[in-house]
């Protein structure tokens, strides 16, 4: 059964966000990382990137597959976790901890209203 | 889509079905580094049963054959088989295969999946051209036949006990473990024929299995209880492919293709030009001659970076930087822990440790041209 954190927010593309203040801080959900399965490299957005809910920010690379990451929210890019680009396995093993992908200072934070909440989102992944 | 026997056994183990050459195939288990290693390190079984099996006997069967293919069938005993390669009059593959002869006059073709139609019709064009051809019986057998692979350096500690004998056809053997490389033999499971031949597509110790389709749930079945002991696990495409990829051996559709020849894939050693007349000879005895002007090689990326892909450019590396080629294969190599390819590329390039530079979404990334394969089984 797929992890799902009851204090987290989720977007339908398998992000999961955590606010504080007006930052978010941005991952991918223990559901994609066990779909992904075996991440052996991540791809950081830049720091000072301006970018849009919706759009791609970062690459997880499997050993079959790349995936794009996507922004949940609106925003720019203030903090990109190193830890994973030198340990991606972190994305597989720590995906709400120490797997965290970039953090965000949110722009439009009325984004968070179209997120899903952790009941949507097990529903969304068939119960996990 | 098309389904082999065992699509709801894997449904049943989980795995994670994707399309392959026009079959509904698991890519994966559980994963696809697992899967990889235990192969490397233990033993894993494959479904392979969307691969093609075409038989061939009568009187005239080794001469058409030998005219339809690179390598010379002549050099076989029954229960004996060999890599080969099938050309059209360019010399380009049409596809690669394993031939096996398995009595005096009857052989076996074991063919790529997305290859059996243009197969299938390339050899009954041939063989309505072939003049002796009411001396060659040609059955494609694919739909009704199924295949296992069951490969691993432990795969020899279980595999008697799957097929304890009698052996009755191809090789004179009184077990499995009694083959050697490339070898095949007739037994019986379940009341059916079935091919047993130390053959694979990994670069491990292992086994290959062609039966019937009715009795292939039977043996994947009996197969995973007698290895599981074993550290045998079931493995999917994935784990195929980056095997395959570390032992350079060649997927058509990747580093094969109608417009590339056997040498340029630098499989020279499977073209047999002194055998005397085949299809596509003139055009390799000419690139023998004359070499090459490009060829496949094995890369690595150099430093830290996301794995190589199959489509993505390669350029040359320095002042002048050109698109040289494209990537064939490309993956995160399980057994290395890097990003390996390969890539046919103009012949100057070619040399080991040529640098190269790799385009990953946009950007270049470093890599070195470095002798096959990969990896090398210890001995």
């Amino acid at each position: 059964m797929a992890n799902v954190p009851s204090d987290l927010k989720y977007a339908k593309s398998h992000e999961w966000v955590r606010l504080s203040g007006d930052v978010a801080t941005i991952g991918i959900t223990d559901h994609a990382q066990h779909e992904l399965t075996d991440v052996v490299f991540v791809e950081l957005p830049a720091l000072g990137r301006q970018v849009k809910a919706g759009e791609a920010c970062a690459v997880v690379e499997s050993v079959k597959t790349a995936s794009d990451i996507y922004s949940p929210l609106s925003g720019e890019i203030v903090e990109a976790n190193k830890a994973v680009a030198d340990n991606p396995a972190l994305v597989n093993s720590e995906p709400y901890a120490g797997g965290w992908v970039w953090k965000v200072k949110v722009s439009r934070p009325e984004e968070l209203n179209a997120l899903l909440s952790p009941e949507q989102y097990l529903s969304l992944i068939g119960g996990g | 889509m098309k389904r082999t026997p065992l699509f709801a056994a894997h449904q049943r183990l989980g795995g994670k079905l994707i399309e392959f050459g026009g079959w509904e195939m698991p890519v994966q288990y559980s994963s696809i580094t697992e899967e990889h290693l235990a192969v490397r390190q233990a033993a894993g079984l494959f479904d392979i049963s969307h691969m093609g099996e075409v038989w061939i006997d009568g009187p005239q069967a080794e001469a058409f054959l030998n005219h339809v293919l690179t390598n010379d069938l002549r050099k076989l005993a029954p229960g004996q088989g060999q890599y080969t390669l099938m050309c059209n009059e360019q010399g380009g593959v049409i596809d690669d295969l394993y031939a096996y002869r398995l009595g005096p006059a009857e052989y076996l073709l074991i063919i790529n999946a997305s290859r059996i139609p243009n197969d299938a019709a390339w050899l009954q064009q041939q063989l309505s051209r072939f003049g002796p051809r009411a001396g060659v019986r040609l059955q494609d057998a694919s739909e009704a036949t199924g295949a296992l692979a069951v490969q691993g350096p432990r795969v020899a500690a279980f595999i008697n006990l799957c097929f304890p004998g009698p052996f009755t056809g191809g090789a004179a053997v009184g077990l499995p473990t009694d083959l050697k490389k490339n070898q095949a033999a007739r037994t019986r499971f379940a009341g059916r024929q079935v091919w047993v031949s130390r053959t694979g597509y990994t670069g491990e110790d292992g086994f290959e299995i062609v039966a019937p389709g009715e009795v292939i749930e039977g043996l994947w079945n009996r197969l995973l209880e007698l290895g599981r002991p074993h550290g045998l696990r079931p493995a999917g495409l994935g784990a195929r492919d980056t095997l395959r990829t570390e032992v350079c051996y060649p997927l058509y559709g990747h580093e094969l293709n109608e417009t590339t020849t056997p040498l340029e894939a630098g499989l020279g050693f499977f073209v047999a030009l002194a055998k005397g007349e085949f299809i596509g000879r003139a055009v390799l005895a000419e690139q023998k001659l004359k070499g090459v002007s490009r060829k496949l090689v094995a890369f690595k990326m150099a430093g830290k970076s996301a794995p190589p892909r199959p489509g993505y450019p390669i350029w040359s590396q320095g002042g002048a930087a050109e698109r040289i080629g494209s990537v064939a294969s490309g993956t995160q190599s399980p057994s290395l822990g890097i990003g390996i390819g390969m890539a046919c590329l103009p012949y100057r390039f070619a040399a080991v440790q040529t640098p190269l530079a790799v385009e990953i979404r946009g950007q270049r990334a470093a890599a070195l041209v470095v002798s096959k394969p990969f990896y090398r089984k210890p001995d």
